[in-house]
């Protein structure tokens, strides 16, 4: 199943709600892309919803990475909420649990940006 | 095969397929398509540098002991000991470069052999004994 990416505002911050694949040709471009839109258009507060993502390979890491490292640059904060176990699995073993700012519930993320 | 992202997902879902049907767990699964996806990404990408008139050449095997696989392309070749490793800090923010890595995590055994021209990749995953009836 290809990403499909839905955009939504909690206080401030914009949460993009992730579902499906974030691989090489099948949803890293729409991510790039997405992330993108919002930090062109200001956006300082971004939260990844990646619940309903079930699968992620090396490209779809590599993009979250340069998602992360993106909004960083531009003085926004990026952040994710809600690993399935294959993408919490992958970023341990990555070493990129180190990296970013991870949350379970949304409430506690929401409230982390104030 | 072409190298092409259909070719791509066609040896990814042959590996799941092979894998469910060679008794593997849905962690194990997981592991060896994404193994054999990444394998294959690389000699469509790098090796054949997506030229669609250069070929990657694919084969599975079930031993009964292990599952095997492998995938040769027509490309420059490459030194696997020359990569830069991923998880040292000065990388970890890199976007690219961890395809090897999650291979060689994933599975059991990982060799590599220069065609000249092309790199083959074997990728192994031991398959677990049956259990003996009592």
């Amino acid at each position: 199943m290809a990403l499909t990416i839905a955009s939504r505002e909690v206080d401030g911050v914009t949460v993009l709600d992730l579902s499906g694949r974030i691989t090489l040709g099948e949803g890293s471009v729409q991510l790039r892309d997405a992330i993108r839109d919002l930090i062109g258009k200001g956006q300082k507060s971004i939260l990844l919803n990646l619940g309903e993502v079930n699968y992620i390979d090396s490209s779809g890491l590599g993009e979250l990475v340069s998602a992360y490292t993106t909004s960083k640059n531009q003085d926004a904060t990026l952040k994710l909420l809600k690993l399935t176990k294959k993408v919490h699995d992958l970023l341990q073993l990555t070493k990129l649990y180190t990296v970013f700012d991870i949350y379970d519930d949304e409430a506690s993320a929401i409230a982390s940006y104030k | 095969m072409h190298s092409t992202m259909e070719s791509v997902g066609e040896v990814e879902a042959a590996a799941e397929k092979i894998a469910t049907e060679a008794g593997l767990d849905e962690d194990q699964r997981f592991h060896v398509g994404m193994a054999v996806r990444e394998a294959t990404v690389n000699a469509v990408l790098h090796g054949n540098e997506y030229d669609p008139s250069r070929m990657i050449d694919v084969t599975f095997e079930n031993t009964g002991a292990d599952f095997i696989f492998t995938v040769a392309d027509e490309g420059r070749g490459f030194n696997p000991d020359n990569l830069p490793d991923p998880l040292a800090p000065e990388n970890l923010l890199r976007g690219t470069g961890r395809g090897i890595f999650l291979i060689r995590s994933l599975m059991d055994e990982v060799h590599f052999r220069q065609l000249h021209p092309g790199t083959e990749l074997m990728l192994i995953k031991h398959l677990a004994p049956a259990t003996p009836k009592t």
